[in-house]
């Protein structure tokens, strides 16, 4: 039951964990020790979305899971919502709706609308707005933002 | 940083998608804090806890006990100069004998584990004798507090008198006005990776930064090393707002790598980055506007005193904005401005998006709607009144030669629709309070307010901030090459659009973004897209000169004769069209150019002269939702007309318009750095709050297109103007909406309910 | 420092024995911020996440009480069907941080932190909820009240863990407000919660983040049961609210900080107070 190593299942792979301190948290590990840059670290504290990760199936903000306690469950990050390298449907619109300036908020995001588009088909403006109240994006004003989600929404209830 | 390509026909004036947009959307774009290298080590900062303390002595000995620290660097250690700085090198790149504000770096230390360079920084031992610390601007100007600093307590004093300065107007109004410290907040933490040479006498620098040159030089000076020696890479930025134009952690970081000899990666937390950057300057300004009975602006007095903090960083230049565009975007011809800039034991501020004009906004905007009243005119029509044009002078004596589409900025933002009356039965996410609940719909009122504002473009007082750009076609493929830092703007895209515009090809590469090149000026006062866009421009120019002469000489054509056309070269005067990919096969062009602006002058002590390049207009209208029993808001709708000269990316230009609306919108409600005897209560995204999704506002815009002569491409800068006047247009809109007077920024809940 | 995942409550007394030290991580949406800002040095850790019963919840019928798992989420709380049985805490569990925090956030974790700005607590203390308590040895249960003893300090022993809270079913209006500087993702700068037991003829109201620890403004509660007749029915003008509003607010004990000032508390807690009041007699002339 103690962690001189853990194992941590990320993007359908296992990795195995070994010689960290405890007290590393799961943005952490996944930057550092795992080779997956793609999630974003801004405040440390829960408080701007940029680390968002779906653990089990759940947007969670991967700085405040400490990673050693992240053992069995199934953790997705922007580098996993695609397994074949093209972009996602949620991906394509950020970048066609000019939902992306400097970037750093956008994986976060991205996974963000991900799982609201999953839970909510047909979101409106106004859960749009609450579903990603929890991520800050300093340079957009989040209007293009808005846009990419609604133009990612309206392409999947036209399929 | 990997060479990024884009091929499509999306030339100037389309919306061209970003090359950067993909690998940002999949996570594989890498900003600073991504990049790192075998064997490397993290370095990390110990700050002083004291606004004002002298340091007895500094006990390293504990942190180095420590398993896995490597170093411990302090003063003692910088082998070169010992201060840097962007105008006076006055800042120490660790604090020797005295801290001036709390958060000042004292020592550094290099350790193989983040927690292990914690731990580090908790076991070194700094005696310090605590010193009563100056907090107060304006005991900085009376004298009444010794000198913290070498150079003094007033970083600068300028004046801007001209007119007859007796004369009283039939109107007068008056105010005092207030605005709090605001942090550019960038998401992309302050990050570096840093490379020793082997031969431990060169650096190379991975950063994110907006201004690679400037970081060169200061670097090269504290190291004492010749800047060949120190070689910087753009490392991708997540956002700056003027909060990288300073030096953070660049010479910390290379100076452990050096003593290390080996790879040193520094990355600030949140916390940090409130501490390691400078921010935007909270200001008091003190107006009064003479005026005819019907309404036109005749004098101006103000006395404006902005808090430098610690370290001058570009305070005196934040000063000349304020001073220099105090009458706003009218016609005035008697001004009597005096404004100083200090230096007090607070937090250290410097550029901050709007640089100066933000806080002189708010003041000259407030002060036009208190006009408005006393003539018994409408906010839109005292503005109209007084409109600035082309041509008329500034209160330093300046003729505007821009394009000065202020009156059509006015009339066009009255003409946007208003956003939807507020339903019987909203829901609470659209109220005031949000899902706090705490809205009852029978008290909500509703405001609207206007605010206009003018903002110089590029850099002022005789400083030739030039662009270096660099064009290659070969193998009918473009590689250009420049220093411009791409902070998420977008120059990255327009450079590609300039490209395929000029030479109608349409695959065109980027070199990555370094020293490698001439410098192109930092990415601040909206400028890069003048000042790069035509350095790009330039060279490109030259390459197509180069490649007429080649054609004309093989199909014997006056290469005079030729344009190009889409993706030919064609004969104006003649049949002649061939393919450019066709035309340039088996050649390699190859040139350089520098883009600079007109000469500017510095001012003389009455605040006179040609000091500012050229000048962009705005006018915003806002719609508020107010709680006034609670003094809750929320900003319903931003109405916008922007002078942007030409728009050369449509979505992008939106962007970045919207996205300064919602900074105006953090300063007017809610962004603050709280300061208690020198010390910062809310250096966290918990307590130092941004404008969330559920916090933006409906934004309707309108593009005024009035190509501007002197750009290279009609284009103005768009940065700034977003984030000025919508401030004042907010707080005057919650004034509507409640009668209260309001005269400080942020615009705090218990300001509206207990307020006058 | 270790850190134990436990499957089940027995597995968390026992290390809880073993480790008295240890720090209890249920989201670690409190613990980890602590961690990451080098606020504390957590030496042991026992996670919480992988307990499966304290995730769960149900509705006592014959007691009338709903009985909550000290790790059921608060995106769980803002949903049908609990934010039926419990209004309040539905409307709470809204307002607590971003949608990533409410994913892993709990009951559990308010308490066990017991910041006077927690958002579930003024339900709790206007609920007069039951904290159930468990150690290797006992089991105890602990009122609400009698729990939260001030800012970040409680009733549990080092030894204990939360493991469920029990809140009653109720007949009437409840609702929970709160002010804070932005449209979401805010800490409260100051908070209420309101009650109304039609069956038991009282109204409940409980205050949060103007005091070392939540307010129960019993003064204000009983001055409105000699008023006004609260069993079944409740009608009042808008008089009474009012007053309500500034008598409970004199309850209060609030601070000067970077988030607010303390008048400003005060006057803020007195309109949430009216205005709650107005919605709970709004809702009766809507249920009539």
């Amino acid at each position: 039951m103690s962690n001189e190593f853990y194992q941590l299942s990320v993007n359908g792979v296992a990795h195995e964990v070994r010689d960290a301190w405890a007290g590393e948290s799961l943005l952490y590990v996944l930057r550092e020790r795992l080779g997956l840059p793609g999630t974003k670290g801004a405040c440390e504290q829960g408080e701007c979305g940029s680390c968002t990760v779906l653990m089990d199936g759940e947007a969670v903000c991967a700085c405040l899971v400490m990673a050693a306690t992240a053992v069995e469950a199934e953790i997705t990050t922007v580098e996993g919502l695609s397994s074949d390298g093209e972009p996602t449907d949620v991906q394509q619109a950020f970048v066609d709706a000019g939902g992306v300036q400097c970037g750093f908020c956008t994986p976060g995001l991205v996974v963000a609308v991900h799982h609201l588009l999953e839970r909510t088909a047909n979101p409106s403006e106004l859960q749009i707005k609450e579903a990603i109240s929890g991520n800050i994006c300093r340079c957009t004003g989040y209007g293009r933002i808005f846009a990419a989600v609604k133009q990612a929404r309206d392409n999947r209830l036209a399929m | 940083m990997a060479t990024t390509t884009a091929t499509s026909r999306a030339t100037l004036g389309t919306s061209a998608v970003r090359p950067d947009g993909m690998p940002k959307v999949q996570g594989r774009f890498a900003f600073a804090s991504d990049v790192w290298a075998d064997n490397m080590l993290w370095g990390a900062t110990l700050r002083s806890p004291h606004p004002h303390a002298r340091i007895r002595s500094i006990d390293v000995s504990g942190a180095l006990a420590i398993n896995g620290v490597s170093v411990v660097i302090t003063a003692d250690d910088v082998p070169g100069q010992l201060t840097y700085g962007l105008i006076t090198s006055d800042q120490p790149v660790f604090a020797r004998d005295v801290v001036r504000y709390a958060g000042e770096p004292v020592a550094a230390v290099a350790a193989d584990h983040p927690e292990t360079a914690r731990r580090a920084l908790d076991a070194i031992r700094v005696d310090y004798e605590v010193l009563s610390p100056l907090l107060d601007a304006e005991q900085a100007i009376d004298g009444s507090f010794a000198a913290i600093h070498p150079d003094g307590n007033v970083i600068r004093n300028q004046r801007v008198i001209r007119g007859d300065q007796s004369f009283v107007g039939d109107v007068i109004v008056e105010g005092s006005y207030e605005l709090g410290m605001q942090d550019q907040a960038f998401l992309g933490l302050e990050a570096a990776l840093a490379l020793p040479d082997e031969d431990g006498a060169g650096v190379e620098l991975f950063v994110a930064t907006q201004w690679l040159h400037e970081d060169q030089k200061q670097i090269a000076a504290c190291l004492d090393m010749p800047l060949e020696r120190v070689r910087i890479t753009l490392g991708g930025v997540g956002g700056a707002f003027g909060g990288r134009e300073d030096i953070s952690l660049q010479v910390h970081c290379c100076l452990l790598a050096l003593v290390t000899r080996r790879p040193i990666k520094m990355q600030y937390g949140r916390e940090e980055s409130f501490f390691g950057h400078i921010h935007r300057h909270p200001a008091r300004i003190v107006m009064r506007h003479h005026a005819d009975r019907d309404g036109t602006l005749r004098r101006v007095e103000a006395r404006a005193v902005f808090d430098g903090g610690a370290y001058a960083s570009t305070s005196s230049a934040v000063l000349i904005n304020a001073v220099t565009h105090m009458q706003g975007p009218y016609r005035c011809d008697i001004a009597t401005v005096d404004g100083y800039v200090v230096r007090t034991n607070n937090p250290p501020c410097g550029a901050m998006r709007g640089f100066g004009v933000v806080q002189a906004c708010f003041a000259h905007e407030s002060q036009m709607d208190k006009l408005a009243v006393a003539c018994g005119l409408s906010p839109v029509d005292i503005r109209l009144k007084n409109a600035m044009r082309t041509g008329d002078r500034l209160i330093t004596g300046q003729i505007v030669e821009s394009v000065a589409p202020v009156e059509r900025c006015i009339r066009e933002t009255a003409a946007l629709p208003m956003p939807a009356p507020l339903l019987d039965e909203p829901d609470a996410l659209e109220l005031p309070g949000g899902s706090g609940l705490t809205a009852r719909r029978s008290n909500i009122r509703r405001g609207v307010g206007w605010g206009v504002s003018i903002k110089n473009l590029m850099y002022s007082e005789g400083f030739d901030d030039y662009a270096t750009a660099r064009c290659r076609l070969a193998d009918g493929v473009v590689t250009l090459q420049f220093a411009t830092a791409e902070v998420g703007q977008g120059f990255v895209v327009l450079a590609q659009q300039i490209a395929r515009t000029v030479l109608g090809i349409d695959t065109v590469l980027l070199e990555p973004i370094s020293t490698a090149i001439g410098s192109a000026g930092s990415t601040s006062a909206s400028r890069q897209t003048w000042m790069s866009g035509g350095a790009v421009d330039g060279a490109c120019r030259l390459v197509r000169e180069q490649l007429f002469a080649h054609v004309g000489a093989t199909h014997d054509v006056d290469p005079l004769r030729l344009a190009i056309d889409a993706t030919e070269v064609i004969d104006t005067m003649g049949t002649l069209r061939v393919a450019v990919a066709d035309a340039a096969r088996g050649l390699v062009l190859d040139e350089t150019f520098e883009h600079h602006h007109r000469a500017t002058e510095e001012l003389d002590e009455n605040g006179q002269g040609n000091c500012h390049v050229a000048f962009a207009f705005v006018a915003h209208r806002a719609v508020v939702d107010v709680d006034p029993d609670l003094g809750l808001v929320k900003v319903v709708q931003i109405a916008t007309a922007q002078d942007v000269g030409r728009v050369l990316n449509p979505l992008a230009a939106l962007g970045q318009v919207e996205g300064g609306i919602a900074q105006g919108l953090g300063l007017a409600v809610m962004e603050e750095i709280v300061l208690v005897n020198g010390k910062m209560r809310n250096p966290s995204f918990t307590d130092y709050l941004l404008p969330t999704a559920l916090d933006a506002p409906e934004v309707v815009v309108t593009m005024i297109e009035e190509p501007e002569p002197q750009a290279p491409l009609g284009a103005k800068g768009i940065g700034e103007p977003p984030c000025i006047s919508v401030t004042p247009a907010i707080v005057a809109a919650i004034r509507d909406a409640t009668g209260k007077a309001l005269t400080r920024v942020p615009v705090r809940p218990q300001d509206i309910v207990f307020g006058d | 420092m270790t850190v134990i995942n436990a499957t089940t409550i027995d597995q968390v007394v026992s290390a809880l024995r073993e480790y008295p030290q240890a720090r209890l991580v249920q989201g670690g949406t409190d613990v980890m911020v602590e961690v990451n800002l080098n606020r504390a040095r957590v030496h042991d850790v026992i996670s919480l996440r992988r307990v499966n019963e304290l995730r769960r919840w149900h509705v006592d019928e014959e007691s009338g009480t709903v009985r909550i798992g000290a790790g059921v989420p608060y995106a769980e709380m803002e949903r049908a069907p609990l934010c039926l049985h419990v209004p309040a805490l539905g409307e709470a569990a809204r307002t607590v941080g971003a949608p990533q925090i409410r994913a892993t956030g709990s009951l559990g974790g308010n308490l066990g932190t017991c910041s006077p700005a927690g958002d579930g607590l003024p339900v709790l203390s206007a609920l007069d909820a039951v904290v159930h308590l468990r150690s290797a040895d006992d089991a105890r249960d602990v009122v609400v009240h009698d729990f939260m003893l001030g800012v970040k300090q409680n009733a549990k022993r080092a030894d204990e863990v939360i493991v469920a809270i029990t809140v009653p079913l109720l007949v009437g209006f409840q609702g929970y407000a709160k002010v804070g500087m932005r449209n979401a993702m805010v800490i409260s700068a100051a908070s209420a919660c309101l009650v109304h037991d039609a069956d038991n003829g009282n109204v409940r109201l409980a205050f949060g983040a103007v005091a070392p620890t939540i307010v129960r403004a019993r003064a204000a509660e009983a001055w409105l049961a000699e008023r006004v007749s609260l069993r079944n029915s409740l009608t009042l003008d808008g008089a009474i609210a009012r007053e309500f509003g500034q008598l409970a607010a004199k309850e209060c004990a609030p601070i000067d900080d970077h988030r607010s000032t303390a008048d400003y508390r005060r006057h803020a807690v007195a309109v949430l107070a009216e205005r709650l009041l107005l919605r709970a007699a709004e809702q009766q002339g809507r249920d009539e």
